[in-house]
């Protein structure tokens, strides 16, 4: 998987505490298909929300965004629904480290005032995300290094294939 | 240096002196994955090129979050993981055994001042005994069958001293949901809870547990429960044996002087039984604030509160009721061990004559997959952990949280109830 450091596309926005059983009710989760995952995607928030995704769109929450539980199934239902990044006020940690270690990018942007339907421009490599529509640029936290060669290599799997051994290199 | 309980077991793991804010790459010793995580960590396993688990007397399966199994689709998964751990000659629990964190303990999966891994978000719950227990998703469970490490990056510490004691009807639930409501949903995100204080010391294991489990509602990496006060005959038995006559308990307490990013200091006597309202679970009441709440579902189980003690405390209060018309009871003992042990004290004869229902040993309703999923429109009060919107499987259900008490004095009275009003014979 070639890692991709700069997305640009529509924002989808939800809330504060969006949480696991949100992105993906408990019920759907029992399956290795992610195809069935993203069918349900966000469906208790809002049942239109996953059929207007165009794929490279830019998922926008608030604060705390994946609260709850473990289940992996939420960052796997938002990549396979084509959501190419996350950007939030705030993560919860399980959902930060899943996503990032299935290769979805997401990004903490404290404050950001993005709006449903604005053009966002993400670079991974600056730290940089733009909101093109309200023409404001916000500065993204710098994740862990070991995080960054993760999320580089396309997540864990690939990370560790290659010989990743959490040792931060340079 | 001085160190928090979170500094002292991963300065322990790694060989050296961490810190806060250190990322450390540190050996695991325990790890567990359920029928919600283990699928997919098999994949991912199998992807990494894993070919043997690290370690196959570290490693343990649960099945208990879909069980039995409600359709063809999740029974297939289920004989996946069977197939898995003959394979790699892992322990695996099956169905009914119990609630995967129930089982850890009893089964003596992890000691005090271990680092176990669950691929659960509840697994906190095992620092009831002094271990760094994470919870995380099935990928990074994967990367540690396949490895036997973790990276962690050392969590800051949120030091709770609790002091006090709690009043007739009140216990650890109406803590830490009084601690949830306080903090936040988000009040801990990325630390250590560390519970101490001479409230804690005099809690049994079963109430440790209950604290601990319930930092993932306010984002916790983990809680360690200090333990002062626990006693080596309190543990079960497979854990005795590792840890010896006596145990290295007192070692593993917080040294004076550590660093803390806040402490918290509680009182425990003022405070009455407390409730979550819809929809979160830092939306806490005190249980009179809610009082008269119309209920249609009481369920007793879950990770956070089913064990013999809460079974107990049920029984007091149904002994002699019958449950309110229209209102059922649904209970999901946390192991096959804790029912067994209630049904030979008698408290499941004293709750079904009440008119309970058992269920399977699990998760049950809490997940929302089958075996108890509410109406539209209905009203739930129940002992788990999480209310979020559709949890118990149901987005146009209400949940409301509260201890065993407080879900057992609903489902006697039709509406909630202050418990102590129930157990003082105020209301009928």
């Amino acid at each position: 998987m070639t890692a991709v450091r700069t997305f640009a596309g529509a924002a989808h926005v939800v809330g504060d505490n969006v949480d696991t059983d949100r992105i993906i009710p408990g019920k759907y989760t029992k399956t290795l298909d992610t195809a069935d995952l993203a069918a349900h995607l966000l469906e208790d928030y809002d049942p239109e929300l996953a059929g207007r995704i165009a794929p490279g769109d830019v998922l926008v929450a608030g604060e705390n965004f994946g609260c709850g539980s473990s289940r992996e199934q939420a960052p796997l239902a938002i990549a396979a629904a084509g959501i190419a990044v996350v950007l939030a006020r705030s993560f919860a940690r399980i959902f930060f480290r899943n996503a990032i270690n299935i290769g979805l990018p997401v990004v903490e942007v404290p404050g950001h005032e993005i709006q449903p339907g604005a053009r966002v421009r993400v670079d991974l490599i600056r730290g940089e995300v733009v909101d093109e529509t309200a023409g404001r640029t916000y500065r993204a936290t710098r994740m862990p290094p070991v995080m960054a060669d993760i999320l580089a290599a396309g997540g864990l799997v690939p990370y560790l294939r290659s010989g990743g051994d959490y040792s931060v290199k340079g | 240096m001085p160190q928090t309980a979170a500094e002292k077991v991963l300065s322990r793991k790694a060989g050296y002196a961490v810190e806060a804010g250190d990322i450390a790459v540190v050996p695991v010793d325990g790890a567990m994955a359920t029928d919600a995580t283990a699928p997919f960590a098999i994949k991912a396993f199998e992807s990494m090129g894993g070919a043997r688990v690290w370690d196959p007397a570290r490693m343990a399966l649960v099945l208990d979050h879909a069980t039995p199994a409600p359709n063809e689709r999740i029974s297939t998964l289920h004989t996946l993981m069977r197939r898995f751990a003959a394979e790699q000659r892992l322990r695996l629990y099956e169905v009914g055994d119990g609630i995967c964190h129930q089982l850890m303990m009893e089964n003596g999966h992890v000691a005090p001042g271990e680092l176990f891994v669950g691929a659960d978000s509840h697994t906190p719950t095992l620092g009831a005994v002094g271990a760094f227990a994470v919870g995380v998703g099935s990928t990074d469970l994967a990367a540690v069958m396949h490895t036997g490490r973790i990276w962690l990056k050392v969590p800051r510490t949120l030091r709770v001293e609790l002091t006090g004691s709690l009043r007739p009807g009140t216990y650890a639930k109406d803590v830490i949901l009084h601690l949830v409501g306080a903090l936040g949903i988000a009040g801990a995100t990325y630390e250590a809870v560390e519970f101490a204080g001479p409230t804690v010391a005099g809690m049994t294991l079963a109430s440790r547990m209950v604290l601990a489990n319930m930092v993932a509602e306010m984002g916790a990496k983990t809680a360690l429960v200090d333990t002062a006060g626990l006693e080596a005959q309190e543990l079960p038995a497979p854990l005795r044996q590792r840890l010896g006559a006596s145990g290295p308990l007192a070692e593993l307490s917080a040294d004076p002087g550590a660093s803390y990013r806040a402490v918290h200091r509680l009182d425990v006597s003022d405070l009455g039984a407390q409730v979550a309202v819809p929809h979160l679970p830092d939306n806490v009441r005190d249980v009179r604030e809610v009082a008269g709440v119309k209920v249609d579902m009481a369920f007793i189980g879950s990770c956070t509160n089913a064990r013999l003690e809460d079974l107990h405390v049920a029984a007091a209060v149904l002994r002699g009721r019958k449950l309110a018309a229209g209102v059922r009871l649904i209970i999901a003992a946390s192991s096959r061990a804790v029912f067994n042990a209630a049904l030979k004290d008698g408290t499941v004869e004293t709750l079904s004559e009440a008119g309970a229902t058992f269920i399977t040993s699990g998760c049950g309703p809490c997940v929302g997959t089958h075996q108890g999923v509410p109406g539209d429109g209905e009203t739930v009060i129940s002992s788990t952990n999480r209310n979020f919107r559709g949890r118990m499987g149901n987005p146009n259900a209400n949940v409301y949280l509260g201890s065993p008490a407080v879900v057992a004095a609903a489902a006697v009275a039709g509406h909630i109830v202050d418990p102590a009003e129930v157990l003082s014979g105020v209301v009928a």
